[in-house]
């Protein structure tokens, strides 16, 4: 088990401000948060690479905060995976085992094979694609048998087919060896399908530790809404609330939602894009809240297009583009947007 | 490579080449000349007009013991550079401090400090009176001895190699010394390990200028050490003595070994490029 307590550090243009964490042993550990908010930090600090300016980092019990990362046996894999460029992939993964004195190529074999990467033993690492690094820093870092595994935004320099595949590795490694992991990353997909648990830091700060789940479904304030992509948070005050169903008052209408807000409270209504349905004649649905307003925007996302639609106050909606094309959507047309009240997410 | 593919580029592309670039290339060619000329015209006169007496310059024994010293002294103040100068190198690339510039400039004095000046300043302080040549003078004696030359040389040449060998380290991602430390290397082994062959290139590349610079030197050398005589002072000694075709023998010699030297070490280095990251 790893704990974290009153973590502080300024470093350059980054600063940690009081971090406490507590991971688990065998727990996939996700450190979610936008660029530049210490995330990358503070992994260097439970690394040992940066001592920090106060607090105490505790692993199984034992306080390292003074320790040298030789001393810490955690394994630590960089975004650009840090390869020795001048030493071939063999003696790259060996690297471990020589600091340890230790020569056991059979079990650098056994890893190689493992990570399926045994015809690139000979190989130099500028040679290699990315895909191809990240497998043999991850047989370099595991060969040393670590107490836990530090993932420094592994995927953010792959291609998007090789990100599947590493999720499903890393994954794999995770519920074979029951290594306890800390990653780190800015990718709310890539936590959500990774993560046991996930902390969001913003600012140099843990704003909120949650189950994965948990952390998508009801962010505890509007700005980890809108980082973990709920796209609609509408700002209002409650005007009634009876047995759970609440009506909030935005500027030019009211909304209602499923919440515990008291009235006169000023709260916002987080509401998911792909929550938002989106039809050219007025529905009769269980959606209690149904808007008519106009679209002003239509833009491509991937395989679905975000279509924003001005009803007083903005929404934006995914529908996929055969519904789009169906509903004969182009900008400036007249439509109803309607969700539902449990849809709504209050903080 | 890149750099290879880039000259070929601009040498061959279809497109009329830039007026600049054609002046570039017209001033390029001037500096080439001038040095190139200068001493092969010295060379090539010598072996023309006088080449028995280029030979019994090289056969005679006080050359050849000038310029084995020369070579030699160069070697040992470059050794005693690298002993010195790796450690300040790393420091510098990786460490803000404070004063950090003003220590960067001490380093770098000796660089544009005028050779006779740092001569006397050497004498002064390592003469037979000096602060260290006072107390050590039943031990080592620097004045008109191989020790003054080295200390000499040493002076001149050092800040070459820690500046070669600093932007070497600078060129080295941290990241890498902090991946071999936390897979279980202490600071020294991650930096004998990992640091050190990273800069192989240019360690080789600052040793191999500072010791050039070392056996050029004569300003420095020629104060606090006379004798023995070292190849350049040798050259100037003869020259006072005898004369410009007494003196040229030596000169052309001395050149002939040290360019022969540095060519050799420049191409068994050349393979190392390897591990550059670029």
């Amino acid at each position: 088990m790893i704990r974290i307590e009153g973590l502080h550090r300024n470093w350059k243009e980054f600063a940690l401000k009081g971090i406490d964490l507590e991971v688990q042993d065998g727990e996939y550990f996700v450190i979610l948060g936008p660029t530049g908010a210490g995330k990358t930090l503070l992994l260097e600090l439970i690394a040992g690479f940066h001592a920090p300016d106060s607090g105490d980092i505790f692993i199984n019990g034992k306080n390292v905060t003074r320790l040298p990362p030789e001393k810490r046996n955690i394994g630590f894999v960089y975004q650009d995976y840090s390869l020795f460029p001048h030493l071939d992939v063999r003696k790259n993964i060996e690297f471990g085992l020589r600091m340890r004195g230790i020569s056991d190529g059979s079990r650098v074999e056994r890893m190689a094979e493992n990570l399926n990467i045994s015809h690139l033993l000979h190989r130099y690492p500028l040679t290699l694609s990315g895909g191809e690094q990240q497998r043999v820093a991850l047989a370099r870092v595991l060969l040393i048998e670590p107490d836990v595994l530090l993932l420094d935004e592994p995927m953010s320099a792959l291609d998007p087919g090789t990100q599947d595949t590493t999720r499903r590795l890393l994954k794999k490694i995770h519920s074979m060896s029951e290594l306890m992991v800390i990653h780190v990353t800015h990718n709310q997909t890539e936590a959500q399908i990774l993560a046991d648990r996930i902390a969001v830091m913003m600012d140099g700060r843990i704003v909120q530790v949650a189950a994965a789940n948990e952390v998508f479904d009801r962010p505890l304030n509007d700005r980890i809404a809108h980082f973990m992509g709920v796209e609609n948070v509408l700002k209002g005050t409650v005007t009634s609330n009876s047995e759970g169903l609440t009506s909030i008052a935005l500027d030019s209408c009211e909304i209602e939602a499923v919440s515990g807000c008291a009235v006169g409270e000023t709260v916002h209504a987080c509401l998911r894009p792909e929550n938002v349905t989106i039809s050219v004649v007025p529905v009769k649905s269980s959606a209690r809240n149904a808007f008519e307003g106009d679209v002003i925007e239509i833009e491509p996302m991937g395989a679905l297009l975000r279509v924003k639609v001005d009803c007083g106050f903005m929404v934006n909606s995914f529908i996929t583009k055969q519904s789009a094309l169906e509903l004969g959507l182009e900008l400036g047309k007249r439509v109803t947007i309607s969700f539902k009240a449990t849809a709504v997410h209050v903080v | 490579m890149f750099k290879i593919k880039q000259t070929r580029h601009m040498f061959t592309s279809r497109k009329a080449p830039e007026p600049l670039m054609l002046v570039f290339l017209f001033l390029a060619l001037v500096l080439l000349l001038f040095v190139a000329v200068t001493l092969a015209n010295m060379v090539i006169e010598q072996v023309v007009t006088d080449l028995p007496a280029l030979i019994s310059a090289a056969c005679e024994k006080s050359v050849i013991k000038s310029i084995s010293l020369s070579m030699y002294a160069g070697l040992v103040a470059t050794l005693i550079s690298l002993v010195l100068g790796i450690p300040a190198a790393y420091i510098l690339a990786r460490k803000d401090f404070f004063a950090k510039g003003f220590v960067e400039s001490v380093l770098d004095i000796p660089v544009v400090v005028p050779h006779t000046v740092a001569g006397i300043a050497l004498l002064t302080i390592f003469g037979a009176n000096g602060l260290i040549g006072a107390p050590l003078e039943s031990y080592i004696q620097f004045r008109d001895a191989f020790a003054g030359i080295v200390i000499a040389m040493l002076f001149v040449s050092a800040p070459f190699l820690t500046n070669s060998v600093r932007e070497g380290f600078q060129n080295i991602d941290p990241r890498l010394e902090n991946t071999a430390r936390s897979l279980g290397a202490p600071m020294w082994k991650a930096f004998l390990f990992v640091t050190l062959p990273l800069a192989a290139r240019h360690i080789m590349a600052g040793s191999i200028m500072c010791w050039a610079r070392a056996i050029s030197e004569f300003g420095a050398v020629v104060i606090i050490a006379y004798y023995p005589m070292i190849g350049p002072t040798l050259v100037y000694d003869r020259y006072l003595s005898y004369g410009l075709s007494a003196s040229r023998p030596i000169a052309v010699l001395l050149i002939l070994v040290t360019l022969t030297i540095f060519i050799a070490v420049r191409l068994i280095s050349a393979g190392w490029r390897i591990y550059d990251k670029d």
